[in-house]
């Protein structure tokens, strides 16, 4: 490639550290397949968005401090879910206005950061990427990149320019699936009983993976569909884009 | 406290869930709600920009409430109405209860009204010997039933037909079919005589105008109209956050308002009040009065929660709140339910009372996306859940977890070291690569739903190869 490349920093958020590693490790081949040069830094932990949702505020700003500092030489800041890049973008700014310094670096990262799907179309300027996936596939939309980035062509555009998949619309695509963080566990039948109504939209499709760009949502509908023997795969964009979903 | 809140309110939304008719009757209406309403907006263009000026409206005149309101009371007065000051829902009950004793009322016809039911009017009428009669075809079901309303605009959605055919059939004796045309001509039967027997109509108000002391009522059923218009004394009775400032201004939100409710361009009546009967007049009460009622209002136009009095009481959030949907109204436990109804609550009742329902949302933005003056429903209930932790009102079990959590976020080794115990812990819980059956705090999460472990690698250790 004649330009210089683009250079990203993950940041990979704590749910896929810890649970989903195969989509960070779709995402890093995925990007760098792409011609971005990809790095780490290391001492990320989580953007601190359970703290802020449960009304913790003095200590998401601490984490939001910390956060900021680790990614301020970051060129871009790529995020594979939707919920976390929002709470960069739209939070981290208003949590931190107390101190100038870090309410400009606040503001700084806040245009440095995207969500992986919009990092690709809007930063890269791609839209078609071969991978050797296939089949019928449907998407989720969730809240926070959906109305929270307002982003629902992205993802959807990445999907139709993969070959072998085809995306039929999900009904309901842009309804909440229940998780909403500490909402799956202070109220957990409410919470399972909005996943029942997504996941019987799903089945609906015929298809065999859900795909959907955030943590939260996929750990949800994963975890509803394999509780319920269900033959459709939850799995994210990057696995799709980079051909290392499950078969 | 009423017998409902004694539950908790996780237990209240669980025998919602459980509740079949309840889920049979919010599936339909919700959606049916859904539906008209984006159709409605779809066909019109300017209904964006008609929101925003709406919402700038709402912003504007709660700066200069005072001035806004005491224009509408001169207004009002020099029309020959008479204008009441209720600080707290106590005086504002005990206005009406007064205007009752005086005037030798003993029943009273009502339009619906969510303000009369914030201060539990009707109870209040019926300890004093004055009889309510709900005429709204929602609320004289409810009423029929000794229930409260589970929606703002559609307080009887959590009945199905069938079961409102039964209760009619009992409370009115007959034999009724599950047919709404039937149901309804039997309740306009029976509410007919209401109207003539009644000495005063009560009605709410969805707006006042201060130019001009005109008190404005948005219904579809008429029964608005005569409960104005037929008893010889009209009480309107509103939240003083109701008065807007001039007719121009109430073109604007009676564009937005309808369409957001129920997806209709208008309603069906849109009726205007000014003042009692004038001399000349064929029709009118003989008296008019305005309970301006402030209960908590007021002292919130500079908080956090300032938002939730630009509410239109359209019930659109209700409509596309996931939680609303699958719990109904009547779990919320308050009189105004949904994502709007636990903002108003905790401006009514206090942070303490929303406890439990700061957290009854999954925080997913629809109901902001489809208010027609754009609260921000989401952000105020994180603001309002930053007030629980503030003020020590959340559990100090909980805050002691989020703090621990906070440790562990600003600790790298911390983090790390916490999935390497995670990893070890689980060990007896891994089946088939999925976790189940998890103990304690998780169980709340593999009743319903498989985990998927910590990872044998977390990405930060395959970093190391990918480099």
């Amino acid at each position: 490639m004649a330009a210089a490349a683009v250079r990203a920093s993950l940041m990979i958020t704590c749910l896929g550290d810890v649970l989903f590693p195969e989509v960070g490790v779709a995402m890093v081949r995925l990007l760098r397949r792409l011609g971005v040069e990809v790095d780490f830094p290391e001492g990320q932990t989580c953007c601190g968005m359970p703290l802020f949702n449960s009304g913790y505020h003095h200590d998401a700003a601490q984490v939001a401090a910390r956060t900021v500092k680790l990614f301020e030489r970051a060129e871009h800041v790529v995020v594979p879910s939707g919920s976390c890049a929002w709470m960069v973008r739209s939070e981290y700014p208003g949590l931190l206005k107390h101190d100038p310094v870090l309410r400009a670096a606040a503001d700084s990262l806040a245009r440095r950061t995207r969500e992986l799907s919009q990092f690709i179309v809007e930063v890269l300027g791609v839209t078609t990427i071969e991978s050797p996936f296939e089949g019928k596939v449907t998407y989720h939309d969730s809240c926070h990149l959906l109305r929270g980035l307002g982003e629902s062509a992205a993802p959807r555009t990445l999907l139709r320019g993969v070959s072998g998949v085809e995306l039929v619309e999900l009904p309901g695509a842009d309804e909440c699936c229940g998780f909403g963080g500490s909402f799956s566990v202070r109220l957990p039948e409410v919470s399972a009983s909005i996943l029942d109504k997504k996941l019987a939209n799903v089945e609906s499709t015929g298809a065999r993976c859900l795909v959907a760009c955030d943590a939260g949502c996929l750990m949800q509908m994963g975890g509803g569909l394999t509780r319920r023997g269900s033959a459709v795969k939850a799995v994210h964009l990057a696995q799709v884009l980079s051909g290392e979903g499950p078969a | 406290m009423s017998d409902a809140l004694r539950t908790p309110f996780s237990g209240r939304a669980g025998a919602a869930l459980k509740d079949a008719f309840l889920q049979e009757a919010l599936k339909i209406a919700t959606t049916k709600f859904i539906d008209l309403r984006k159709e409605s907006f779809s066909g019109f263009p300017q209904g964006e920009a008609l929101r925003d000026r709406a919402r700038a409206i709402k912003e504007a005149t709660l700066q200069h409430l005072d001035v806004h309101l005491e224009r509408l009371a001169d207004h009002v007065e020099r029309l020959g109405g008479t204008v009441h000051w209720a600080t707290t829902a106590e005086e504002a009950r005990g206005i009406v209860l007064r205007l009752c004793r005086d005037r030798g009322v003993r029943t009273a016809v009502k339009s619906k009204s969510m303000a009369t039911e914030e201060i539990d009017l009707n109870e209040a009428l019926e300890h004093a010997g004055v009889t309510p009669i709900e005429t709204d075809l929602g609320e004289y079901i409810i009423q029929l039933a000794h229930e409260k309303p589970s929606h703002i605009i559609a307080p009887a959605i959590h009945k199905t037909k069938g079961q409102v055919a039964e209760l009619f059939s009992r409370e009115l004796r007959g034999e009724f079919p599950a047919d709404p045309e039937v149901l309804t001509a039997v309740a306009r039967k029976a509410l007919r005589e209401k109207f003539l027997q009644a000495d005063m109509g009560i009605t709410g108000a969805n707006f006042a105008v201060a130019d001009t002391g005109t008190v404005v009522l948005v219904t579809n059923e008429g029964n608005g109209r005569m409960v104005t218009s037929l008893p010889r004394i009209h009480v309107a009775l509103m939240g003083v956050e109701k008065v807007i400032p001039s007719m121009s201004d109430l073109v604007v939100f009676l564009a937005i308002l309808a369409r957001s409710a129920t997806g209709q361009k208008l309603s069906s009546y849109t009726t205007l009040v000014r003042g009692p009967r004038r001399a000349g007049e064929l029709e009118g009460p003989e008296e008019f009065h305005l309970v301006l009622l402030d209960n908590g209002r007021s002292r919130q136009i500079a908080s956090t929660l300032r938002e939730a009095l630009y509410c239109l009481r359209c019930g659109a959030c209700l409509n596309v709140c996931p939680v609303y949907r699958q719990i109904g109204g009547h779990a919320y436990g308050y009189t105004y339910p949904g994502p709007i109804g636990i903002l108003l609550t905790a401006m009514l009742k206090g942070n303490a009372s929303v406890r439990e329902l700061a957290h009854a949302s999954s925080l997913c933005g629809a109901c902001k996306d489809v208010c027609p003056v754009r609260i921000d429903i989401p952000r105020m209930l994180v603001e309002l859940r930053g007030h629980l932790d503030r003020e020590k009102i959340a559990p100090w079990t909980e805050r002691v977890v989020f703090k621990a959590f906070r440790r562990l976020l600003l600790s790298p080794t911390a983090f790390r070291l916490s999935a390497t115990v995670g990893r070890w812990l689980q060990r007896p819980f891994v089946r088939q690569g999925r976790l189940r059956g998890l103990p304690l705090l998780f169980g709340r999460w593999t009743r319903t739903r498989d985990l998927p472990p910590v990872a044998a690698r977390t990405f930060r250790e395959q970093w190391k190869d990918l480099r």
